[in-house]
């Protein structure tokens, strides 16, 4: 296997993109990323995405952009992994470089969400649960992790505001991030008077529906190392699975598929969990982070509320968590999130993460996280 | 909707069956053709009893297409008394002040809104059990 570095990354602001397609918005993050990257050559195209058939009437979907950003014949292949996209993608990219088989690949990211009306993307987004058993039944994407949380608190004797922390992190890293949806902050008091999704979920507890693209181009060390931005390093890729139906695994609140992904990864790397500088936690909910660095080996099973209640997940901290914003902050367009936490990662890597740097950070872990833990994909990168 | 999915799935739908291992005793719901303990291949229908207690539990606000009619509902996931956990709906839980932990047990109910040929989906649903 050889080295693989990221030569060029680039993303759009996330948003409620009205006037512009799953398209325009994939080829803006590819332009961004070869201006970036100061490269022409692509051999191959991996495009993340979760939901293009159910919401953009739209499959063959790599094929189209391949096509948008004017880099036919180029191979093209949609990674679809639920919410774990785009980081699956760039799983994709990586084992492409690793293997030899290609030179120069993109990962994209993409998800256009805003098209449907709620109930529409409520129910597309239960196609990451199991169909027969679970979205057949009417339980909600938010529902299943709602039974999460309400199991955790009773588990663990914990409050509802224990998890404000999580949130008001989030809000504050995405003021510091251009390219982040919701630019504002908030207190533990806005969380808790937030209103009831699927209790004890609330609004502020669960990242919005949106759109957005990233794309991040790879290429083996060697060239890597020549480029012209700062090489950074994919030190650890991996990918580990669990049941799709939470109500199919031995303890739900034990997140085995995250927990697999990241003990590989450290492996893979060298490193443990005291070595990361940063990690960009998949935060589609605040009981997702807890639940996260839980598996992760951050804290100890039913603690990972306290590491927050400490500041320690702030940027500032020994630990800190979703550094522009998060998918909470930043906004989680699902098959993108994976490509932006890299792109974010990378940012952070090469010291150009503006007011939202993490200092002296030289060791980055992103993960993302399909359907309710059921498949994770974890990069660690290095600088 | 898909009404042949509801009508292939209607032993499980209507009794409740899952899958139990020959090889190693293992019960599981839903019904698997490969066992995720031993990770052999000889599974035979399992009926459960249907009783169980409350794992967790949730409301549903902003239903997905298909439920509006039920809305708002709630959902939980239950322990069966024969040890798998079950994600289901709720039912008859007007009045009630759901608790983790409380017994229930199996009902038949309208799963979700009726197709525009009018055709009903019934299924199993969980509903607390106030006189154990």
């Amino acid at each position: 296997m050889r080295d693989v570095g990221i030569i060029g990354i680039g993303q759009t602001p996330v948003a409620e993109h009205w006037g512009r397609s799953i398209r325009d918005l994939a080829v803006e993050a590819v332009q961004a990323a070869r201006q970036d990257a100061g490269v022409e050559r692509v051999d191959a195209v991996y495009v993340g995405n979760m939901l293009s058939g159910e919401l953009a009437g739209q499959e063959n979907l790599a094929t189209l952009v391949a096509d948008a950003a004017g880099l036919l014949p180029v191979e093209a292949l949609k990674i679809e992994a639920a919410c774990a996209s785009g980081g699956a993608a760039l799983r994709a990219a990586y084992l492409a470089v690793a293997s030899g088989a290609h030179d120069y690949v993109l990962a994209v990211g993409v998800e256009k969400m805003t098209d449907l009306l709620t109930d529409g993307v409520t129910a597309a987004l239960a196609t990451a649960a199991d169909a027969d058993y679970e979205a057949g039944h009417g339980i909600s994407f938010v529902a299943l992790n709602a039974l999460l949380m309400r199991r955790y608190m009773h588990e663990h004797k914990a409050r509802h505001e224990e998890f404000a922390p999580f949130s008001v992190n989030s809000h504050r890293n995405a003021a510091r991030n251009p390219c982040a949806m919701y630019r504002h902050e908030i207190t533990a008091e806005d969380f808790m008077a937030s209103p009831i999704v699927s209790d004890p979920i609330n609004i502020l507890d669960s990242a919005g529906i949106c759109d957005g693209a990233a794309a991040i181009l790879v290429a083996p060390g060697s060239e890597a190392r020549r480029a012209r931005r700062p090489p950074v390093r994919i030190a650890a890729s991996t990918c580990a699975t669990d049941t799709v139906g939470l109500a199919e695994r031995k303890d739900p609140l034990v997140w085995q598929a995250v927990a697999d992904s990241a003990r590989l990864a450290y492996a893979q790397a060298k490193v443990a969990p005291r070595d990361i500088d940063l990690f960009e936690v998949h935060d589609a909910f605040t009981i997702v982070s807890v639940l996260s660095l839980e598996a992760c080996g951050f804290a100890d099973r039913g603690s990972a509320l306290k590491l927050a209640a400490e500041g320690r997940i702030a940027r500032e901290g020994d630990i800190p968590i979703c550094t522009l914003g998060g998918l909470k902050g930043r906004g989680h367009p699902v098959g993108a999130s994976g490509a932006y936490q890299l792109v974010e990662t990378v940012l952070q890597l090469r010291g150009e993460a503006g007011e939202a740097q993490v200092k002296g950070a030289r060791v980055g872990m992103a993960q993302s996280v399909g359907g309710s833990g059921s498949v994770a994909v974890t990069h660690i990168l290095t600088v | 909707m898909e009404l042949p999915r509801y009508h292939r799935m209607r032993r499980t739908l209507y009794h409740l069956e899952g899958s139990a291992c020959a090889a190693c005793g293992g019960r599981f719901f839903p019904p698997r053709a490969v066992c995720p303990s031993c990770r052999k291949g000889d599974l035979t229908p399992h009926r459960f009893s249907g009783r169980g207690t409350l794992y967790s539990y949730t409301r549903v606000g902003q239903p997905p297409r298909g439920f509006a009619s039920l809305a708002p509902y709630d959902v939980g996931m239950v322990r069966l008394e024969e040890g798998p956990l079950v994600t289901a709906q709720l039912s008859d839980t007007e009045g009630v002040d759901l608790a983790i932990g409380m017994p229930v047990e199996m009902v038949t109910r309208t799963l979700r809104d009726a197709a525009e040929h009018g055709s009903i989906v019934y299924g199993y649903k969980f509903r607390p059990l106030l006189r154990p």
